[in-house]
């Protein structure tokens, strides 16, 4: 049995010496299973390019800084604003090169080194079928009846969980305890990521989820279901964005730069709505899917550059826990 | 002395596969962190709750463990096979099965809003136990009944012929044997507890449960804080070490000499041992196989929506789970003492998390791990099934060693012919236990590999979590059904491999 998995263990690593050229990609496993956009990014881009697009799973950023300037990746996809700041200190990635004109974001967004391929929300999402009506705002969420029950992640473990964690910054400043302090009865639990959190919303466990804007186009556009809301809030939505960025020791670095313009083209965006259940970074809303085109927008959209989120990050957790450790 | 050679290369093996990788990331991390004031906290929350789980495992285990000893019924076999399963589900799995049973809107709720009375709720501290138990309770079983099973029946005869009384039996027969060997239960069930962390924080309800592991997560993913992940690994580490040390210092004694291998008969039976040996199996085939029960139920319709790639990934994860289990059993047999146990303890106190940050440090230097995923994927889950392996054979190994050394040393037989001859087929039920849980364990266990990820070679629990990332909960709950199908299937064929003409 042991020689079976050595044996194929050997196969898959004699496919890098073939002879096309390989372009290496860290992602995240949403995004390289079979679940997620990688297959179809990966078949898009090398009917262009010529070359051999890899995906190599797992934890991003930590890996890489494991690895140093020794690293095989030649693109890290799937970045996060809160760990923009750690990755470009590390010195590690290179400009993108990309014109950033026709980005549709909701912010401005004029970073030269990590390059946005889409976005959402943070966004409570409710069933119709349980609840008719949503908390009309955050305020109003606050105030609701302690027996309204929501699962939040973790901000120390997940990356949504930190960004609600700084929504509430944001929206209540020096108050963010008192208003966790009143969140807290309606908090079912925290898990330490989103899967476990949705997965507990779905099975009815809990009235509300932490999730993003996007979520309840799956359920329309895969399950036909359209009992799945997000609950608007007037006070504003945080932004989250994914981003991709190209390793400054790249040996194929021709191929890295059209990968970073493939990420904005027509192509790419058009497909990544329902391949990441996100709003695409660079598509005017006309070109979105159907079932993203009826989704609940928020009006008003909150969010820290690097810097503020860095220094505001162990204090608006430190609220989050105190608040919820009583 | 051979045997002398191979245990210490096999412990030397354990040491460098647990300690390598802790020291790999200290080196790396160049820097001894303090503790932060949340963390005392963290400790302390890991401790109380590894040892209330750990306890309350042990010591409902001890009468369901008798019970299942002195019974035969119809669905006996099915129940004790069934006893492994909670302890193999993914965690994310085995708690959504929990929840559905106790959660706000899970059964029991159900039938008490149903009977008007108020709800009850299961985050909490006593959640974070009840789910522990919910592992753990089925594994201090089965080897508190493996302690049973080993009394010889003349010992049972003989106790019948003298007269004595069930309590008798109890104090001459039973309590030793439970001295023996609940102390090494406890210690491996809280080892296992003290690195809880997903099934802590969720049904903990929040940061108060906060655990130390929680914190090793948040250092090495979040902050990027070798130093203090490593830090905070050590204290983990000496924490299991040190509880485990004392437990099998405890666990002293020696077993009850040789029997002739008959069906053991018991004659200490009245009306009300038997209502409450009844009593207490019901009782927990009730709480254990509810949440199964679930688990299959939000499985089945899935079952249809699984496509090519998750059934070969079912490949993979048998393909390891067999390696595993041979490595695993063959690195146990040297190590079945009490030095090799405590060392082997370290193979689940030690974090997954540090652990494969280390073993990525130590190896990238010279292949990429990556392309061998599912090789260090095999030798981890071996090292990390190791301590349960060395919990099962060790009572049953120096049993053998104590009955049978002199006779062997009689005739002669040493080196291979003594394991051939003597060990082996003495250690047949242990060893078919220890290969099944080994196997199970292994087709569950995700600890180190998201480090290691490989797309063409996932395994079973990677697509389960690649499921629910994907929204696509009931397509994951078919593959955590499946996932549980094999485990289970896996168990069942080696542990009943290793009780083959044997009643129990």
């Amino acid at each position: 049995m042991k020689a079976l998995t050595v044996a194929a263990a050997l196969m898959t690593a004699s496919t890098a010496l073939a002879q096309t050229p390989v372009l290496t990609v860290y992602a995240g496993d949403y995004i390289t299973s079979e679940w997620g956009p990688g297959p179809k990014i990966e078949a898009l881009f090398e009917a262009q390019c010529g070359c051999d697009l890899q995906f190599k799973p797992g934890d991003l950023l930590p890996r890489l800084l494991l690895e140093g300037a020794r690293t095989e990746a030649d693109i890290v996809f799937g970045l996060n604003t809160d760990v923009t700041k750690k990755a470009r200190e590390s010195g590690l990635f290179a400009p993108h090169g990309q014109t950033l004109e026709a980005l549709t974001l909701p912010i401005d967004w004029s970073d030269e080194v990590f390059l946005p391929f889409n976005y959402g929300h943070t966004a409570f999402i409710y069933n119709t079928e349980r609840m008719a009506e949503a908390p009309a705002s955050f305020e109003a969420l606050l105030d609701a009846p302690d027996d309204l029950k929501i699962v939040i992640q973790d901000p120390r473990t997940s990356i949504s969980g930190l960004a609600l964690v700084l929504w509430v910054q944001a929206v209540y400043g020096d108050g963010a305890q008192s208003a966790w302090e009143k969140l807290a009865p309606k908090i079912l639990t925290v898990t330490k990521g989103w899967s476990e959190s949705y997965g507990l919303f779905t099975d009815g466990e809990a009235d509300m989820v932490l999730s993003y804007t996007t979520s309840p186009a799956y359920h329309i556009i895969a399950e036909e279901d359209r009992t799945k809301k997000a609950a608007i809030f007037p006070e504003g939505h945080y932004f989250m964005v994914e981003l991709a960025a190209k390793v400054a020791g790249t040996d194929q670095p021709e191929l890295a730069d059209q990968f970073m313009a493939f990420i904005l083209s027509e192509e790419f965006q058009s497909m990544i709505a329902t391949g990441n259940w996100s709003f695409p970074a660079a598509l005017p809303q006309a070109g979105w899917p159907e079932g993203f085109k009826e989704l609940d927008l928020p009006e008003k959209v909150l969010f820290y550059s690097e810097n503020e989120a860095a220094d505001l990050r162990d204090k608006a957790i430190e609220a989050w826990r105190a608040a919820l450790s009583q | 002395m051979a045997r002398g050679a191979v245990a210490v290369t096999a412990g030397l093996l354990v040491a460098g596969l647990t300690f390598g990788p802790v020291a790999a990331v200290i080196w790396r991390g160049a820097a001894w962190s303090a503790l932060a004031p949340g963390d005392w906290l963290a400790i302390r929350f890991t401790l109380v709750q590894a040892l209330l789980s750990a306890a309350l495992s042990v010591l409902v285990a001890v009468p369901v463990a008798r019970a299942l000893a002195r019974r035969r019924f119809v669905g006996r076999g099915v129940l004790v096979a069934l006893l492994g399963a909670p302890f193999i589900l993914p965690v994310i799995v085995a708690v959504l099965g929990l929840l559905a049973v106790f959660g706000q809107s899970g059964l029991v709720n159900a039938v008490l809003r149903w009977a008007g009375l108020p709800g009850i709720t299961i985050y909490g501290l006593h959640g974070v136990v009840i789910a522990h138990v919910f592992f753990n309770l089925p594994l201090a079983v089965r080897m508190i009944l493996q302690g049973w099973l080993a009394v010889p029946a003349e010992r049972f005869r003989l106790s019948a012929s003298l007269g004595l009384t069930a309590g008798q039996v109890f104090r001459v027969l039973e309590l030793p044997m439970l001295a023996r060997i609940a102390p090494g239960a406890f210690a491996v069930i809280f080892v296992i507890c003290l690195s809880s962390f997903a099934i802590a924080l969720t049904l903990g309800g929040g940061p108060r449960a906060t655990t130390v592991e929680l914190a090793i997560y948040q250092a090495m993913r979040f902050d990027f804080d070798l130093a203090r992940a490593a830090m905070l690994a050590v204290i983990q580490l000496t924490l299991a070490l040190v509880a485990g040390g004392i437990a099998l210092r405890l666990s002293s004694g020696t077993g009850f000499g040789v029997g002739r291998d008959r069906v053991v008969q018991r004659w200490d039976d009245g009306g009300l041992a038997r209502g409450l040996d009844a009593v207490w199996i019901g009782l927990v085939a009730a709480f254990l196989l509810a949440p199964l029960g679930m688990v299959v139920l939000r499985g089945l319709p899935g079952l249809a929506m699984l496509g090519p790639a998750v059934w070969q990934a079912a490949g993979h994860s048998v393909l390891v789970a067999l390696g595993s289990t041979f490595l695993c059993l063959v690195w146990a047999l040297p190590l079945a003492t009490r030095r090799g146990e405590l060392l082997g303890l370290a193979g689940i106190a030690v974090s997954p998390l540090v652990l494969g940050t280390g073993l990525f440090l130590i190896l990238r230097p010279y292949v990429n791990p990556l392309d061998h995923a599912l090789v260090v994927t095999g030798v981890v889950n071996a090292l990390v099934s190791l301590p349960f392996a060395l919990r099962i054979l060790r009572p049953e190994a120096e049993a053998v060693r104590a009955d049978y050394a002199r006779l062997g040393a009689a005739l002669g037989l040493s080196g291979w012919a003594w394991v051939r001859w003597v060990l082996l087929p003495r250690l047949r039920r242990p060893l078919g236990f220890a290969a099944g849980l080994t196997a199970a364990l292994s087709m569950g266990d995700l600890g180190v590999i998201a480090l290691f990820a490989d797309p063409d070679h996932a395994t079973l629990p990677l697509k389960v979590y690649g499921l629910m990332g994907a929204y696509r909960m009931e397509a994951a709950a078919g593959a955590a059904l499946l996932l549980l199908a094999l485990s289970l299937g896996l168990f069942w064929m080696f542990d009943r491999g290793g009780r083959v003409d044997a009643e129990a």
